[in-house]
C-alpha cells in the first residue's frame, strides 16, 4: 500500500498572550490508502490540533513550528491557498463535532452539499444532488429524497451528523478527518452514526483520520491507533494488539473507569429508606418533563437513575434539592415529607442532603479561595469559627487528598480538573449530609481522573455510611458504583432494580436498547450488536 | 488591589498613558485653587490678552485667566460627572443585580419601566426635564444619573444573568444563603471587571453629556468655570484664527482649549478601559 | 412534516404592538411631564405680575382649564394629525414653526447617512476581515479617538481647517426654503461631514465587532475546510447571515443621527429641530419642546422597531420552522 499522509516531525504552537506554547510536539504519522487510524487522547492532547493540520489547516492563534505534512506525495507546510484549497474538500473533507454549528444555518442542507462539486468544477450541480440523494440514503437518513431540502435546524442532531459525513463524501475524498462526529449524540444515536459512517468509509475505501477520547468508539472503527498526550505520541498500534496487550500504562489507564472495582461491601441495611420518591410529576411551563417518578434510596447504598439527555434524570435531583416543585406526589426524607422548596426547608434539614455538580468548573466560585469555599458550610451549619473551623478545613483537605498547606490559600483557577471536583466533594462533605447528590460528577473528566474519583467517592461511603443517588449516562460508571440502578426516559422510570438484575438480559425494550448501544472495547462489538439487532428484526 | 498594581506591571503603553494623563487631570482637579494662578472668576487683566506670562494660556472676554478657568474647570466638570456617574452605578447597579437575582415579577416590572425609559433618548430626555426643573448643578445630577443608570442597570442585569447559570450560584441557594449574600459574596466578585469597565465607559459618557449640555447653555450656569460653556462662550473665536502671528492664531483657538481637555481625557478613560476589558477577558480563559 | 403556520407575522405584529404602545407610553411621559411644573404655565410665561385677569384669559386661550386627561388625548389626538398647538412665546401654530424644520433635520441626517453607512460597512469590513492587521489598528484607534471626542471638538476643527484656513465650505450653515439641492448640499457639508466622522467611527466598531463574531463561528471555518475562496467565503456563508447584526448596528446610528443632530445644528447654527428645540427649552416654550421631543422620540423608536423586525426577517429559524 503507499502512503497517501505522512507527517514528520511536526511541531504545532498556539498563542497565549504574547507567549506561545507548543501543543503538538514532533509527532509523526503515517497514513496508508483506505487506512482508518484513530487519533486518541483526553481533552488538550492536541488530537484535533493534529487532524486538522492533515488539511494543511491551523486555527487562529496556532502555527506550525516546524516539520513536513505530506499528502499524496505533496508538502502542505508553506504550500500556497490555492494549493490547500484544491486539496480541501476535493481531495480531503472534514466533519466536525457539532454539526449544528457547523452548517450554515441559513442555506438548505442539499445546497451546502453540493458546494464543494459544483464549486470545485468536479460535477454539475444536477449531478451533485442526485449523489447527494444517493448518499442520504447510503448514511441511512429518513426520506433521502426530500430530506436534502431542509434547513439544519429542522433535523435532528444524529440526522445533521450523518448529513454531515454524506456532504463529506461528496466530492469522493482519499482522506476524512472525523473529529469527534459522535461527542454530542447519545448513545442510541450513536451507535446507528457509527455503523452508518464506517460502512460508508470502507464502501468508498477512502482512508480517515477519526479523532475521539472514547477508546471503545475508536476501536469499532479504526485499524490502527495513535495515542497522543499533551501533544506526544504515548503509542501506536493495530487495534487489537493496542487492546490486548497495551505497551504503556497510560494506554491502560484510558479504560480505568471500566476496570474500577468497588471494596466488597457488608449486607444491606434494614430498616425504611433514606429518601423516598413518591409518584412525582413535575413540569417547565407547560412541558411536563417528569411522569410519575418513583424511587428509593436506601442509607448507606448507592442508587444510580441513567437515562440519556431529555429523561428527566437531572430535574428528579432537582426536585429533590428543593430547586423545582413537584405538581403532584411527595419526597420523603428520614420518615418526613420534604417541604417543596429550599427556602421552606429548615437550615438543619438542608443540611443533611448535599449536591455534587458536573461541572466543578462552574461549581465553585472563581473568587473564592479553598478557604472560604469548605469554610463557609462549616459557619453555616455547624458555627464553626476561628481556630475550629480552620482545622476542620484541613481535615476535609486531607480526606479528599489534597496537601492542606498547598491548597488552602488556592483559587479555584489554579486547580486542575479533578482537584476542583475534589474540592467540590469536600465542601458537600463539610455540611456532614446523610444523603449526597451526584448529577454526572466524572463525566466531564478524563478516565483515571474519573477513576481516582469513583475511589474516593466509594471509601468516603464506606467511612461514614452516606447514601449517594448518583445521576448518569454512563454505564461503565454505573457498573462500577451503584448497588441499585433506575433507567429513566422521556420523564419516566422504565425499569429499576438490583444492579445485578439490570444488567442481565430480558428487560424492558428501552433497557435493552441503551445497555446494548454501549460501546465496548471488543472491536468486534458493533458488528455483534448490529448483527443481533437484524437478528431480532 | 496588590493585583491590579500586579497587573499594572504588564500593561501596555497606551494604557499606561491613559493612567498617567488621569492621575493629571484629578491632581489638577484636587488642588485646583493651590495651582490655579487666579480666581475661579477673578477678572485678572484686560479682556483678550495673548498667551503669554503672567496669562499663559491669554484670558477671556471678561478678562478671567484661562487657565485658571481650565484648571477650576476639571474640577467642577470632572466632578460632576463622577458624582454623577457614581449615582448611576449606585441605582443602575443595584436595581440591575436585585431584578436579575430575585427575578420574577420584579425582574419583569423594574425591565419595562426601563425599556420605556430607554425609548426616548437621552438628550431629548434631558433637555426635557431640564426645561422643566431649570438648569441647577443639582438637577443636572440627578437627571442625568437617573437616564444613565438605565444603561448601567442592562448591563449588570445581564452580567448577573450571565453568572446566575453558573452552578456555584446553585450551591449557595441549596446551602440556604439568603439574597444578601448572594448578591455580594457570591455575584458582585465576578461582575466588577465588566462593571469597571462600564463605569468608564459611563463616565465618559456622563462627562461628554454635561459638556454637551453646558455647551447648549442648558448645564452648569456661569460664572462657574466649566469646559463646555467655556466652549460655548469662545465659539464665535474660532472664525477669527489666523496663523499669522503668535497672538492672532492663540486668539482662535480659544474654543479649542476647554474642547480639547475634554477630548484628551475621554481618550484616556477609553485607554485604560480598553485595558480592563482586554484584562477581564483575559482572566476568563 | 406538518406545515405549520409561518410565526412570522406573528412575531412581527407583536413587535408591532409593543412598538406602538411605547409611543403611547412616551408620549405620556413627554405631555405629563410639564404637568409636574410647579405652580402654573401661565405664572411661568406671564411672570409675576400677571393679573388673575391675564391668567385667566390665557388659560382659556391655551385649553388649560380642561382636565388634564382630556388635554392629553386632545394634544396626541392633533400632534396625530400633525397639529402641535400655539407657542407660548410666538403665539404661532407650532407645525408652521416645525414644519420647514423638521424638513431640514431630516435631510442633513439622511445627508450624513448616506455617505457614513456605506463606508462605515466597508470599513468595518476591511477592519474584520485583515483583523490584526496595521491598517486594522490604525482604524481602530483613530475611531476610538474620533469617539471620545465631543461633536463640538470635531466639528470646530472642522471648521479651523475646512472653513477658517482653506475656506473652502462656509462655517454658518444657513440653509434657506429658497435654495436649490446643490446648494443645499453645499452649505451644509461641514455639519454633515461632523456628524459622518462621528457616527461612522461608532458603526464601523459595531460592523468590525459583529463580523469578527460571525466569522469565528464553525460554519465559516467549514466552509474553508471545503476549500471554497475567501470571498466566496464571506459573499455567502458569512454576509447574509450579518444582514441582522449590521441592520441593528445601523438603526441605532441612525437614531443617534437624529439626536446627535441637536448639538450640530447649534454649532452651525443650521435652521433644524433641534436647535429649535434648543431655543425652546431656554424660552421654556413648553408645547414647542413637547412637539420637539415626540418627534424625535417617535423617529428613535421607530428607527429601532424597523431594526428589529428585519432581524426577525432575516432569522432562517424563523423564516423556515420546523
Amino acid at each position: 500500500m503507499t502512503k497517501l499522509l505522512e507527517i514528520r516531525d511536526l511541531w504545532i504552537e498556539g498563542r497565549s498572550g504574547d507567549d506561545w506554547h507548543k501543543i503538538v510536539k514532533g509527532v509523526n504519522l503515517d497514513l496508508a490508502r483506505g487506512e482508518v487510524l484513530g487519533l486518541i487522547g483526553e481533552s488538550g492532547a492536541g488530537k484535533s490540533t493534529l487532524g486538522l493540520t492533515a488539511m494543511g489547516h491551523v486555527r487562529p492563534g496556532c502555527r506550525i513550528a516546524g516539520g513536513s505534512i505530506r499528502f499524496d506525495g505533496q508538502e502542505l507546510v508553506g504550500a500556497s491557498a490555492q494549493v490547500l484549497r484544491h486539496l480541501r474538500g476535493r481531495r480531503i473533507a472534514y466533519v466536525a463535532q457539532s454539526s449544528a454549528a457547523a452548517f450554515n444555518p441559513a442555506w438548505r442542507l442539499i445546497r451546502q452539499h453540493c458546494e464543494a462539486p459544483v464549486r470545485h468544477g468536479v460535477m454539475p450541480r444536477a449531478q451533485a444532488e442526485a449523489e447527494a440523494v444517493r448518499l442520504y440514503a447510503e448514511m441511512r437518513l429518513p426520506d433521502p429524497d426530500q430530506i436534502g431540502f431542509r434547513f439544519p435546524h429542522q433535523v435532528s442532531g444524529g440526522q445533521l451528523q450523518r448529513a454531515m459525513t454524506a456532504m463529506a463524501m461528496a466530492c469522493k475524498p482519499d482522506l476524512i478527518i472525523f473529529d469527534e462526529p459522535t461527542t454530542a449524540l447519545d448513545v442510541t444515536t450513536q451507535i446507528e452514526v457509527l455503523a452508518a459512517i464506517r460502512d460508508i468509509v470502507r464502501n468508498h475505501g477512502a482512508a480517515a483520520i477519526y479523532i475521539t477520547h472514547d477508546l471503545a468508539v475508536v476501536a469499532q472503527m479504526a485499524d490502527r491507533v495513535k495515542v497522543l498526550l499533551k501533544g506526544e505520541e504515548v503509542e501506536d498500534a493495530p487495534v487489537r494488539e493496542m487492546l490486548a496487550h497495551p505497551r504503556e500504562a497510560y494506554t491502560r489507564s484510558l479504560w480505568a473507569v471500566r476496570e474500577f472495582q468497588p471494596a466488597p461491601r457488608g449486607p444491606a441495611p434494614a430498616g425504611p429508606p433514606l429518601l423516598q420518591i413518591d409518584a412525582v410529576d413535575a413540569s417547565y411551563g407547560t412541558q411536563k418533563v417528569l411522569d410519575n417518578v418513583s424511587l428509593a434510596v436506601p442509607r448507606g447504598r448507592t442508587v444510580a437513575v441513567v437515562g440519556e439527555s431529555g429523561s428527566g434524570k437531572s430535574t428528579t435531583a432537582r426536585v429533590v434539592m428543593g430547586l423545582l416543585s413537584p405538581t403532584t406526589g411527595k419526597v420523603t426524607f428520614d420518615g418526613a415529607v420534604l417541604p417543596t422548596t429550599v427556602g421552606g426547608r429548615p437550615r438543619k434539614l438542608l443540611q443533611r442532603m448535599q449536591m455534587i455538580h458536573q461541572m466543578a468548573d462552574t461549581a465553585l466560585n472563581p473568587r473564592q479561595r479553598i478557604r472560604e469555599v469548605l469554610g463557609r458550610p462549616l459557619e453555616f451549619y455547624l458555627g464553626l469559627k476561628g481556630r475550629a473551623k480552620e482545622a476542620r478545613i484541613r481535615e476535609l483537605l486531607t480526606e479528599i487528598e489534597l496537601d492542606p498547606d498547598r491548597f488552602i490559600e488556592r483559587l479555584p483557577g489554579e486547580l486542575s480538573g479533578g482537584q476542583k471536583q475534589r474540592v467540590c466533594i469536600a465542601r458537600a462533605l463539610a455540611a456532614e449530609p446523610e444523603l449526597i447528590i451526584c448529577d454526572e460528577v466524572t463525566s466531564a473528566l478524563d478516565q483515571l481522573v474519573a477513576e481516582g474519583i469513583l475511589r474516593l467517592l466509594d471509601r468516603i461511603q464506606r467511612e461514614r455510611g452516606i447514601s449517594y443517588l448518583f445521576i448518569t449516562h454512563d454505564l461503565a460508571t454505573v457498573r462500577a458504583i451503584a448497588d441499585h440502578v433506575v433507567v429513566m426516559q422521556h420523564g419516566r422510570v422504565v425499569e429499576q432494580g438490583d444492579k445485578a438484575r439490570i444488567f442481565s438480559p430480558q428487560h424492558e425494550a428501552y433497557t435493552d436498547l441503551l445497555l446494548s448501544s454501549v460501546p465496548e472495547m471488543d472491536p468486534d462489538w458493533l458488528t455483534q450488536v448490529l448483527e443481533q439487532r437484524r437478528a431480532a428484526g | 488591589m496588590t493585583n491590579w498594581l500586579f497587573h499594572l506591571r504588564g500593561a501596555p503603553l497606551s494604557a499606561r498613558i491613559g493612567l498617567a494623563l488621569i492621575v493629571i487631570y484629578a491632581i489638577l482637579a484636587l488642588f485646583a485653587p493651590l495651582i490655579a494662578p487666579y480666581g475661579e472668576s477673578e477678572v485678572a487683566g484686560a479682556a483678550y490678552q495673548p498667551w503669554i506670562a503672567p496669562y499663559y494660556l491669554g484670558t477671556d472676554a471678561l478678562g478671567r485667566d484661562v487657565m485658571s478657568r481650565l484648571i477650576y474647570g476639571a474640577r467642577n466638570t470632572v466632578g460632576l460627572a463622577l458624582i454623577t456617574t457614581c449615582l448611576a452605578f449606585l441605582i443602575g447597579a443595584a436595581l440591575g443585580l436585585l431584578a436579575a437575582t430575585v427575578g420574577g415579577w420584579v425582574d419583569t416590572a423594574l425591565s419595562r419601566l426601563i425599556d420605556v425609559l430607554m425609548a426616548i433618548p437621552s438628550l431629548i430626555f434631558a433637555l426635557l426635564i431640564l426645561t422643566i426643573t431649570g438648569a441647577s448643578a443639582t438637577a443636572l445630577v440627578l437627571v442625568i444619573a437617573a437616564l444613565d443608570s438605565t444603561r448601567v442597570f442592562r448591563l449588570s442585569r445581564a452580567v448577573a444573568q450571565g453568572i446566575l447559570t453558573m452552578d456555584y450560584i446553585e450551591v449557595a441557594r441549596m446551602r440556604g444563603e439568603g439574597l444578601g449574600w448572594i448578591i455580594r459574596r457570591e455575584i458582585l466578585p465576578n461582575a466588577s471587571a465588566p462593571l469597571i469597565a462600564e463605569f468608564g465607559l459611563r463616565f465618559c459618557f456622563v462627562f461628554l453629556f454635561i459638556s454637551a449640555l453646558s455647551f447648549l447653555g442648558l448645564g452648569l450656569q456661569p460664572p462657574t468655570a466649566d469646559w463646555g460653556s467655556m466652549v460655548r462662550e469662545s465659539a464665535r473665536l474660532i472664525s477669527f484664527a489666523n496663523f499669522a502671528t503668535w497672538q492672532t492664531a492663540t486668539f482662535g483657538l480659544a474654543p479649542l482649549l476647554p474642547a480639547t481637555a475634554i477630548a484628551i481625557l475621554t481618550v484616556a478613560v477609553n485607554l485604560v478601559v480598553d485595558w480592563v476589558l482586554h484584562l477581564s477577558s483575559g482572566l476568563k480563559d | 412534516m406538518a406545515l405549520k403556520l409561518s410565526p412570522i407575522p406573528k412575531l412581527v405584529l407583536k413587535r408591532l404592538a409593543i412598538g406602538v404602545l411605547t409611543l403611547i407610553v412616551v408620549s405620556a411621559v413627554i405631555f405629563w411631564a410639564v404637568e409636574l411644573l410647579p405652580g402654573s404655565i401661565a405664572t411661568e410665561v406671564l411672570g409675576q405680575s400677571a393679573t388673575p385677569e391675564t391668567i385667566a384669559a390665557f388659560n382659556a386661550q391655551f385649553g388649560l382649564n380642561d382636565p388634564p386627561l382630556w388635554r392629553y388625548v386632545t394634544w396626541l389626538g392633533n400632534a396625530v394629525q400633525g397639529d402641535f398647538g400655539q407657542s407660548l412665546v410666538t403665539r404661532r401654530p407650532i407645525t408652521d414653526l416645525i414644519g420647514d424644520r423638521a424638513f431640514n433635520t431630516f435631510f442633513l441626517a439622511a445627508y450624513a447617512a448616506l455617505i457614513a453607512v456605506p463606508m462605515s460597512i466597508l470599513l468595518g469590513l476591511i477592519a474584520a476581515l485583515y483583523r490584526g492587521s496595521l491598517l486594522d489598528r490604525w482604524i481602530s484607534s483613530s475611531t476610538l479617538a474620533v469617539i471620545s471626542f465631543p461633536e463640538f471638538f470635531v466639528a470646530y476643527i472642522l471648521i479651523l481647517i475646512f472653513a477658517v484656513q482653506l475656506g473652502w465650505f462656509p462655517s454658518l450653515a444657513g440653509v434657506t426654503p429658497a435654495m436649490s439641492l446643490g446648494e443645499r448640499l453645499y452649505v451644509s457639508f461641514l455639519p454633515a461631514l461632523t456628524m459622518v466622522l462621528i457616527v461612522t467611527a461608532h458603526m464601523m466598531r459595531m460592523t468590525r465587532a459583529a463580523i469578527v463574531n460571525l466569522l469565528a463561528l464553525p460554519y465559516i471555518e467549514m466552509a474553508e475546510l471545503k476549500g471554497m475562496k475567501r470571498w466566496w467565503v464571506i459573499a455567502i456563508h458569512a454576509l447574509p447571515n450579518a444582514v441582522a447584526p449590521i441592520v441593528t448596528v445601523v438603526a441605532l446610528n441612525l437614531a443617534y443621527l437624529i439626536v446627535g443632530v441637536v448639538l450640530v445644528e447649534v454649532v452651525f447654527v443650521y435652521p433644524g429641530l433641534g436647535q429649535l428645540l434648543v431655543d425652546s427649552v431656554a424660552k421654556r416654550d413648553m408645547p414647542v419642546v413637547q412637539a420637539a421631543c415626540l418627534i424625535f422620540a417617535a423617529t428613535y423608536i421607530l428607527l429601532n422597531l424597523v431594526a428589529d423586525v428585519i432581524g426577525i426577517l432575516s432569522n432562517p429559524r424563523l423564516l423556515h420552522p420546523r
